[in-house]
C-alpha cells in the first residue's frame, strides 16, 4: 500500500445554496501525480483549492468533511499559512509579481523569514534549477519577470512555488496558456518533481493527463465519478460518463 | 458529438468486414478445390488473396490515421487497436488459403491414398470458426467470441487424429511420403487458420468487455 499524503473524506461545499462539490472521498498517493478531470463547471477546480483553503475566504462558501494532510485535518489542525508553505499552487495563467526574477522566486522565503542573502541566494539558484528554468534566468536575474515569455513565467511561478519547500505541488491548469513546446517542458518537468513532491493538476487536455499523470479522478456536477490508475481510466473505465467523457461523446 | 469520427470508426468497421468476408470465401473456394480436386477454382484464391492483402494496407493506413489525429480513448481506442490485430489475423488466414491451393496443385497429380474425410470436417469447423468470429465483431458480442476460441479444441482433436491416422498409412507405406507430407501440410494450414479465427476472437472479447479472455 502506497502512502497517502492527503486523504479526504465526505467533503461537501456549498457556495450560498449552490453545492459545488458532493460528499467527495479520495485519496491522494505521495509523490504520484493525480490529474482531476471533467466538464468545466464540475468541481475539479474549486475541489483542487479546498485543498491548500483557497475557498475560505469567498464570502458565502461553506465546507464540510474533512481534509487530512498526512494525517492532520487542515480545517482545524493547521494554520492557513503554514498550509500554504507545504501546499503550493500553480495557476492557469502566469502570475509572476512585477518585480524581478530573483524577487519573485525570494518573495516566499522572504516573507517566512529567510535573511540572509547567501542562503537566499541558494534557494533561488536550486528552485529556479528545479523549475528548469535556471539557463535561461541566470543572466536575467535582476530584470523584471515580466520580460519573460509565457511559457518562462510558468516555470518561474513554479520556482517561486517549489522555493518555500512545499511537500504538495496544486496545479490549475498549467499549461491552458501555453504554445506545445512550453507544455512540454512543463509536462516533462512534473515527470522530474514527483520524485521529491505530490502533484495534484487540473487539466481539461486528456492526452496531457494521459501523458503525466498516475491517477486520475474524473469529476462531473460537483461529484466524484470514478478515479483510479490513469492507464485503466483511459483505456477502460467502469463508469459510462467517463467514458462518455474521455471520449468526447459527453451529453 | 464527434459525429465525423464515429463515421470513420463505421467506415473502418464496414472495411474490415469487407476483408473478412473476401478471407472467408478465399478459404472456402481453397477448400471446395481440395475436396473437389479442381484446379480451375484456383485462380480465384489467389486473386482473392491479393485483395485481402491490399485491404490490410488500406486499413491499416486508415487506423492510424484515426489514431493520429483523433486520438481514441477507451473503447475506441479498443476498437482501433482490435482492428489493427484483427486484419494481421486476416491477412494470415488468407495465406494459408494461398498455401492451402498450392499443396492442392500438387496433390491432383496423384489418386488419393484414401477418401478425405477428417479435413473436410477440420475445414468446416474453421470456416464455421471465420465466420463467427466476423458476426460477433458485427454483433459486439463477446459470448459468440468464447465459442469460437472453444471450437478451436475441436479443431487442434482432429488435426491431432489426422496426424497420427496418416503417420500410421506412411508407416505401412512409404511411397505414400510425398502425398502424406502434403495432407499433413493441409492439417496444419486448417489448424492454424482456426487459431487466428481464434485470436480474432479473444481481441473482440476484449473490445466488447475491457476484458481478457481467460481460459
Amino acid at each position: 500500500m502506497n502512502n497517502m499524503k492527503i486523504t479526504v473524506k465526505d467533503l461537501n461545499l456549498y457556495y450560498g445554496d449552490f453545492q459545488a462539490l458532493k460528499n467527495i472521498n479520495i485519496d491522494i498517493e505521495e509523490r504520484k501525480i493525480t490529474a482531476l478531470i471533467g466538464p468545466s463547471g464540475c468541481g475539479k477546480s474549486t475541489f483542487i483549492k479546498t485543498l491548500n483553503r483557497m475557498n475560505d475566504l469567498i464570502e458565502g462558501v461553506k465546507i464540510d468533511g474533512n481534509v487530512m494532510l498526512d494525517g492532520e485535518d487542515i480545517y482545524k489542525d493547521v494554520d492557513v499559512i503554514k498550509l500554504r508553505k507545504r501546499v503550493g499552487m500553480v495557476f492557469q495563467k502566469p502570475n509572476p509579481f512585477p518585480m524581478s526574477v530573483y524577487d519573485n522566486v525570494a518573495y516566499g522565503p522572504r516573507s517566512h523569514g529567510v535573511k540572509k542573502k547567501s542562503i537566499l541566494d541558494e534557494i533561488v539558484e536550486k528552485s529556479l534549477r528545479s523549475a528548469a528554468i535556471w539557463d535561461e534566468a541566470k543572466d536575467r536575474l535582476k530584470k523584471n519577470a515580466l520580460g519573460f515569455s509565457g511559457g518562462q513565467q510558468q516555470r518561474l511561478c513554479i520556482a517561486r512555488a517549489l522555493a518555500v519547500e512545499p511537500e504538495v505541488l496544486l496545479m490549475d491548469e498549467p499549461t491552458s496558456a501555453l504554445d506545445p513546446i512550453a507544455t512540454g517542458r512543463i509536462e516533462e518537468l512534473t515527470e522530474d518533481l514527483k520524485k521529491e513532491y505530490t502533484i495534484v493538476i487540473v487539466t481539461h487536455s486528456m492526452q496531457q493527463a494521459g501523458r503525466i499523470s498516475d491517477k486520475t479522478a474524473f469529476f462531473l456536477l460537483g461529484d466524484l465519478i470514478e478515479m483510479g490508475d490513469t492507464k485503466k481510466i483511459f483505456s477502460n473505465p467502469d463508469d459510462k460518463r467517463t467514458e462518455d467523457y474521455i471520449t468526447g461523446r459527453f451529453g | 458529438m464527434r459525429k465525423h469520427f464515429d463515421e470513420q470508426l463505421e467506415c473502418l468497421k464496414r472495411q474490415l468486414i469487407k476483408m473478412g468476408a473476401i478471407v472467408e470465401e478465399e478459404i472456402g473456394i481453397a477448400v471446395k478445390a481440395l475436396i473437389n480436386q479442381d484446379l480451375d477454382l484456383l485462380d480465384k484464391v489467389f486473386e482473392l488473396e491479393g485483395k485481402s492483402d491490399q485491404m490490410e494496407i488500406d486499413i491499416e493506413d486508415k487506423c492510424l490515421d484515426v489514431l493520429a489525429l483523433q486520438q481514441p480513448l477507451a473503447k475506441d481506442l479498443r476498437i482501433v487497436s482490435t482492428i489493427l490485430k484483427i486484419i494481421t489475423d486476416l491477412e494470415r488466414i488468407g495465406d494459408h488459403g494461398v498455401n492451402i491451393a498450392k499443396v492442392t496443385k500438387s496433390l491432383c497429380n496423384k489418386k488419393l491414398i484414401k477418401p478425405l474425410e477428417d479435413i473436410p470436417k477440420m475445414a468446416e469447423i474453421a470456416q464455421e470458426m471465420i465466420r463467427m468470429s466476423l458476426d460477433s465483431f458485427i454483433n459486439e458480442d463477446p459470448q459468440m467470441a468464447k465459442e469460437v476460441a472453444i471450437m478451436d479444441d475441436k479443431v487442434d482433436e482432429l488435426y491431432q487424429q489426422i496426424y497420427l491416422e496418416l503417420l500410421e498409412i506412411l508407416t505401412n507405406d512409404k511411397d505414400t511420403m510425398p502425398q502424406i507430407i502434403n495432407l499433413l501440410l493441409i492439417g496444419r494450414y486448417l489448424e492454424r487458420i482456426a487459431d487466428h479465427a481464434t485470436n480474432i476472437c479473444e481481441g473482440i472479447f476484449y473490445m466488447t468487455t475491457g476484458h481478457r479472455l481467460e481460459f
